[in-house]
């Protein structure tokens, strides 16, 4: 089995999944993997106004939770999403489902209260 | 399992008729969901509302109003989990919100299914930032609406 099917197959405690992605830039360095990863370290920094340092202190707290992995390109630390990606689409779509069980209780008071 | 679309069917005790006016009556659909619409849903048009929820109520919404057939069918777009004022998320996608309305119980009753789709366009990071979100206001204004209508 493959990595990503074993991490599917199971649903590991996303706690520390979240907690990881509790900072604005740590969701941006995010939002570059997803869109025009894998990354080094360089271009991740590129724009932020944050030294190379601190956004490597960054990633390595992403990947301490799986969310991103490292490789070595020549001399480059280069970064990509992992399979982890797949916990945020499931836990997000858990979220808002949660928001509309509670929406149709509230619509189903807001009708029922006029028929009885 | 799907991560692109939620379904949900739920059965109310009260005819089609008053469950269409309190999904496509904009005012009547503010007061359930919790947000205050300004102007009327009429397909192809963009209603913005305020929401009501505390803790939340200095964010607007936009729907877009998509389709309108009167007692069975009622669609709009929006951007789900809009949360952060300082960001301008007109140019992201949206998702589809569909609610089928069925009559039930030879007319005493009203099954509703709502369904959202296009989660899968959503950009990764954005459904991310959904866990910044601190989910107390909405439990909330889910009690006080229950007590508003009890």
């Amino acid at each position: 089995m493959s990595p990503s099917r074993a991490a599917a197959s199971k649903r590991p405690d996303a706690a520390p999944v979240f907690a990881a992605l509790g900072d604005t830039l740590r969701l941006g360095l995010l939002g570059r993997l997803s869109a025009d990863g894998p990354l080094s370290i360089r271009r991740l920094s590129e724009g932020t106004g944050v030294t190379r340092q601190a956004i490597t202190r960054h990633l390595e707290a992403l990947g301490r939770v799986g969310l991103v992995r490292d490789a070595r390109r020549g001399r480059e630390r280069v970064f990509s999403l992992d399979a982890k990606r797949l916990e945020i689409a499931r836990q997000y779509l858990d979220r808002v489902a949660a928001q509309w069980d509670a929406a149709a209780a509230r619509l189903k008071a807001f009708v029922e209260v006029d028929s009885r | 399992m799907s991560t692109d679309r939620i379904e949900k069917r739920v059965v109310l005790r009260a005819p089609r008729s008053r469950v269409w006016r309190a999904i496509a009556d904009a005012k009547e659909f503010g007061t359930w969901f919790g947000m205050k619409l300004e102007g009327a849903f009429a397909a192809g048009r963009t209603v913005r509302g305020r929401l009501t929820i505390p803790n939340y109520d200095h964010l607007t919404l936009e729907l877009q109003i998509e389709r309108i057939e009167a007692e069975h069918f009622f669609s709009y777009r929006w951007h789900p989990y809009a949360i952060d004022p300082k960001v301008d998320y007109s140019s992201e996608p949206t998702t589809l919100v569909e609610f089928r309305l069925e009559e039930i119980d030879g007319g005493k009753g009203t099954a509703v299914t709502i369904v959202e789709s296009g989660f899968d366009r959503i950009p990764l990071a954005r459904r991310a930032e959904a866990f910044r979100m601190n989910d107390a206001g909405w439990a909330g204004q889910a009690k006080k609406l229950a007590q508003y209508v009890a």
